[in-house]
């Protein structure tokens, strides 16, 4: 059996001949940044320049947990964002859930504040912050970083939109059953804000994952360093070493790459909301 | 009466979040505008000497105009890149997926790790942007200590950085134009560039003004890449830094908070005028059913 050739789409050849070249482009950061990792310095610094490494050095991957504290950092990142991203979208979904579906005293008024908190640019907080911290004694520690980012109103605002999607009658019936308002949120509301939930929270994991100025300003001990901050703070101490930089960096890169490829679909389905739903 | 109970103390997490970390210390930041500091902490109610200091200080007047070229230039450059982008992915091609995930790598990607790679790529001996220039014979500068070129570097990752962002969005925005309103126009007999801008580009107007909206307002926050790449003691820092920047090295690096709050609210202010402006103008070429 044979299939006919289809014709050939020249349009479409177009695209990819323009595509092409920009993905490229876009991507060689990261093609740099992985095939540098792999090098020795000689060949990362070699003039020419050497595109390939010569064989995979492992070692600077080593060199990276054992003489400088990325072991350290790596767990910080991880447990600052588990922290944040878990408060953030609980307390979100909570408050998105109140807004959007209970009647109380001050509702709008209070969701219309949250909603001018979102407009002010967030380094307008930052010293008052610090000096707050300060006082707590909190300065270079893990909750000094992350109990101020625990709250989201940004997250608040768009689990309130989406709570608002999912049909009414629901909750109705909910309360002939007899089920009181935390009852319905948890048994119904929650399980079905699942799609919203996942989209804030993805966005919570990156943006934690990722922060630089507050931790950097809160953290200054190697030992308490997210590895945003870490990264940042690295090329004081290892100037001229770059392979292990760059091994330092495909790590911290990592993560967010892997999970972008997992959740793709929920990524980009979450941005396009948020470009509607505002 | 149990509702309400139940609702306040469902909100009661955000809202004392928000009162502690965000109402508060914006009422801390316009009161420090007012005061000074001294060497040892000491705070000192001056009235309005930070403002009028302001106004004088050349530093922040070069500040200002850094922030205003990176706005303008990352946010025309990121926005015309990510529409044209958007319109080529929504051919539907074969691979547009790949596509898709590639160019929105950037978005995902820590601005420390990145800032890293740049700033390697970009060296002026051993960079691979100069050593690709140099096969085509052009002796590249020197890209983040060249006081000409720092900004534009800081500029070019920076758009580098938002591209995939709007490319998203736009193309959620193209996949709402109706296939119908092409087909008729095709029937009209307009080409493709044709229906692009009498068709396309009014009815993604609306999307447009979002993405150039969010995205002026990220930029003149832009932060990241010149703290990773040109640095607090970089040699080309005054030729590139914002005022964010300026506020943080006044507020961290030397210690003048009241002075640094001063700038930031200035930076307040400005967002909050341009993006007003933004809306006032947005009847001029933002297309509504």
């Amino acid at each position: 059996m044979t299939t006919a050739k289809p014709p050939v789409n020249y349009s479409h050849l177009l695209v990819h001949i323009v595509l092409i070249p920009v993905c490229i482009i876009m991507v060689i950061p990261f093609i740099w940044m992985v095939l540098t990792a792999f090098k020795t310095l000689a060949e990362a610094t070699a003039i020419p320049v050497q595109i390939f490494p010569s064989s995979l050095r492992w070692e600077n991957f080593v060199r990276l947990f054992e003489s400088f504290n990325f072991g350290t950092m790596y767990t910080n990142s991880i447990v600052a964002t588990v922290l944040r991203v878990t408060a953030q979208v609980s307390f979100a979904a909570m408050a998105g859930y109140a807004f959007a579906r209970l009647r109380f005293p001050g509702r709008d008024i209070i969701f219309a504040v949250l909603l001018s908190v979102m407009m002010i640019p967030p380094v307008l907080y930052l010293i008052p912050k610090f000096l707050l911290m300060a006082q707590l004694g909190w300065v270079n520690t893990l909750q000094g970083y992350v109990v101020p980012g625990f709250t989201s109103a940004f997250g608040t605002f768009l689990l309130r939109q989406f709570f608002k999607t999912l049909p009414e009658e629901l909750s109705e019936a909910a309360k002939l059953d007899g089920c009181g308002p935390v009852r319905t949120f948890f048994w119904i509301m929650l399980p079905l804000a699942k799609p919203g939930l996942v989209a804030f929270g993805i966005f919570s994991i990156l943006w934690s994952w990722n922060e630089l100025l507050w931790p950097l300003i809160i953290l200054n001990s190697p030992e308490k360093m997210t590895l945003s901050v870490g990264l940042a703070t690295m090329e004081g101490e290892y100037v001229s070493d770059y392979p292990v930089m760059m091994a330092g960096a495909v790590l911290a890169v990592m993560p967010m790459i892997v999970m972008f490829f997992i959740f793709q679909r929920q990524f980009i389905e979450g941005i396009a909301l948020t470009g509607s739903k505002s | 009466m149990n509702v309400v109970f139940w609702a306040y103390v469902l909100i009661a997490p955000i809202v004392i979040g928000e009162a502690l970390f965000a109402l508060w210390p914006l009422a801390q930041s316009i009161y420090l505008s007012f005061t000074s500091w001294g060497v040892f902490g000491q705070v000192r109610w001056t009235g309005l000497e930070n403002y009028s200091q302001l106004l004088e200080d050349p530093e922040v007047y070069s500040a200002l105009r850094n922030t205003i070229v990176i706005a303008v230039a990352s946010v025309f450059g990121s926005v015309s890149i990510a529409t044209f982008l958007a319109v080529l992915l929504n051919v539907g091609v074969r691979g547009t997926s790949v596509y898709r995930v590639l160019l929105f790598l950037p978005v995902v990607t820590m601005p420390a790790a990145s800032a890293m790679v740049w700033k390697w790529l970009y060296n002026s001996d051993i960079g691979l942007l100069n050593s690709a220039l140099s096969v085509v014979g052009i002796d590249g500068p020197a890209w983040l200590t060249d006081k000409s070129y720092a900004l534009w570097s800081v500029v070019i990752v920076t758009i580098w950085n938002e591209i995939g962002i709007g490319m998203i969005i736009l193309l959620a925005g193209l996949q709402g134009v109706p296939k119908s309103l092409h087909e008729a126009a095709h029937l009209d007999g307009a080409g493709p560039v044709a229906t692009f801008f009498f068709v396309t580009l009014p009815l993604l107007t609306p999307t447009l003004f979002f993405v150039v909206v969010t995205s002026t307002i990220g930029a003149f926050q832009m932060f990241d890449a010149i703290f990773l790449m040109i640095g607090p003691e970089g040699y080309a820092l005054d030729s590139a830094q914002n005022l964010i920047f300026l506020f943080y090295k006044q507020g961290f690096i030397i210690g003048d908070k009241g002075y640094a709050a001063a700038i930031v609210l200035v930076l307040f202010l400005i967002i909050a005028l341009v993006t007003a402006l933004q809306f006032w103008l947005q009847k001029r070429w933002v297309h509504y059913e």
